[in-house]
């Protein structure tokens, strides 16, 4: 016997995101599309048990929704209105496939008119279906605050008349790297707790955003910046501890993400359109191609990183090629060229002063190198890097 | 160096909270804590009654002066407070802008003028 409640479930994963979009796309009204497609859910789970699974579960699930938006439409106007929504299955449906609106619904949460720090919570709630509690939860605000401002900024997407239509070439490539900056903070984030586990959400949508807009090389160089550090996942942290990327057990490593990622740089490269996302992707893939080669291409990450700040600087990229200068040329060169990057980032940031204490310890500084450890670690949050730091510090002060 | 964060909020936001969004609340502050505590810098936290309750006093001129509500009557109202010990101001700083309080509202970071320890 075929289990229901499982059935229902996989295809609330598969499909959720894009029955929304198709249903949103025509009334833009994403909270009234929401209701009814948690009902329609609803009633597949009281039908299904006793009538049985449809032979397509998606359409059946889009038609039942739909139904329901003509109900409350009809409702609200007080006047019937025929034809709007149809009752029978459409057209479109007719090869038993729903068609994909899910990059206009992206682009539709990316729009610059909403504040940018709802771009990634909107995402996540109406392509992946996500509740703003476990949101909230996630990015450790407060649900009642963001599940306020979600339901105003829906609110705005139907009365401003923000468009679900794709939009024209030069807007489109603003819009996608609007989105492309969000599921890259999302990343970042996970990558700074990964204990919230939202790793598998940004790979999520980075691969759906790669298959949706192949043609554009930069949203096939964040699918394989997110697949290979994604790889390294369960080799980041171990004994609730951070392991650095040149220390990890390589065996910890996920081969088929390392492939997917390697398999999507190529077909970014091919684009011949080089941009930040790319060069990030390339960063990771030296390090991931620690696992066959056994060293860590240092050269090749210096002009990975010289590349990288030249298109798109940041204070992460700057310490990283302080690190790089290090390895390459010495404890002393790369202390020396912490000391400008700090100009940048200035003294509050915890990576400069877990890489000076680093530097320092290498050039066997160990009296400095404590000094520096304890600085990073009072500007540390996170539980494992904490840990690591602390480790580390205990180390030199032995010495 | 010990840092006082008072954390400001607009009771608006709050008004028509359900038992379960409470909950919610709780545990996005219950994270907050568990990462101050894992740090090590938690000191102490208190979770205020409403600002309707409060009680001001002053003996400034010489006679006790009781009002029946807040020093300052802003929308923004003290919802609660922290304190951490943490090394300087920058250190601080970091942990205010982690606490949810700040995303919302305001954080307003104090250092203890009893120096630390």
């Amino acid at each position: 016997m075929i289990d229901v409640t499982r059935a229902a479930e996989l295809a609330a994963r598969g499909s959720y995101g894009r029955l929304l979009a198709l249903l949103s796309s025509r009334t833009h009204d994403i909270a009234l599309a929401e209701d009814a497609l948690a009902e329609a859910f609803a009633r597949a789970l009281s039908h299904w048990p006793t009538q049985g699974i449809p032979d397509n579960p998606d359409a059946w699930l889009l038609t039942t929704a739909r139904n329901r938006l003509t109900d409350s439409q009809r409702r609200q106007l007080r006047f019937p209105t025929v034809n709007e929504i149809p009752d029978m299955l459409s057209p479109e449906l007719a090869d038993g496939s729903i068609p994909d609106r899910r990059l206009s619904l992206l682009m539709v949460c990316a729009h610059p008119a909403i504040a940018q720090d709802l771009h990634v919570p909107l995402m996540l709630q109406t392509v992946l279906g996500l509740e703003a509690k476990t949101i909230a939860r996630l990015f450790l605000v407060s649900p009642v605050a963001l599940s306020k401002r979600l339901v105003r900024a829906k609110a705005k997407i139907r009365d401003a008349g923000i468009p679900f239509a794709l939009p024209g070439d030069d807007v489109l490539r603003e819009r996608s790297t609007a989105i492309l900056e969000s599921l890259y903070a999302l990343h970042a984030h996970d990558w700074l707790d990964p204990a919230e586990n939202l790793g598998d959400e940004a790979f999520y949508l980075a691969d759906l955003l790669g298959r949706l807009t192949a043609d554009d090389a930069e949203a096939l160089g964040l699918a394989a910046l997110i697949a290979f550090s994604h790889s390294r996942a369960r080799a980041r942290i171990v004994d609730d501890m951070l392991v650095p990327t040149d220390e990890q057990d390589v065996m910890l490593w996920n081969d088929a993400l390392i492939e997917y990622g390697k398999r999507k740089l190529h077909c970014a490269y091919e684009k011949s359109s080089v941009g930040r996302f790319q060069i990030e992707a390339a960063i990771e893939s030296v390090h991931v191609a620690r696992k066959e080669t056994g060293s860590t291409d240092w050269l090749a990450l210096n002009k990975l990183y010289v590349a990288l700040l030249k298109i798109a600087p940041s204070v992460g990229s700057l310490v990283a090629q302080a690190v790089v200068t290090g390895r390459l040329h010495g404890p002393q060169a790369g202390l020396e060229a912490l000391e400008a990057a700090e100009t940048v980032t200035g003294p509050g940031y915890q990576p400069l002063w877990a890489a000076r204490a680093d530097l320092q310890a290498r050039a066997g500084n160990h009296l400095a190198a404590v000094k520096s450890y304890d600085k990073a670690i009072s500007l540390a949050t996170n539980g494992p890097t904490i840990s690591l730091l602390a480790r580390k510090r205990a180390a030199e002060q032995d010495k | 160096m010990r840092y006082t964060f008072l954390l400001y909020t607009d009771p608006a936001d709050l008004a028509d909270m359900t038992s379960e969004d409470w909950q919610a609340e709780k545990e996005v502050y219950g994270a907050y804590i568990g990462a101050l505590q894992k740090a090590g810098v938690f000191v102490d936290t208190d979770w205020l009654q409403p600002v309707h309750s409060a009680t001001t006093l002053s003996l400034k001129g010489g006679t006790r002066q009781v009002q029946d509500g807040p020093f300052a009557d802003t929308k923004e109202t003290l919802g609660g407070y922290f304190v951490i010990d943490v090394p300087d101001l920058d250190a601080a700083m970091v942990w205010a802008q982690k606490c949810p309080a700040a995303k919302t509202g305001k954080v307003e970071i104090r250092a203890s003028a009893m120096g630390s320890e």
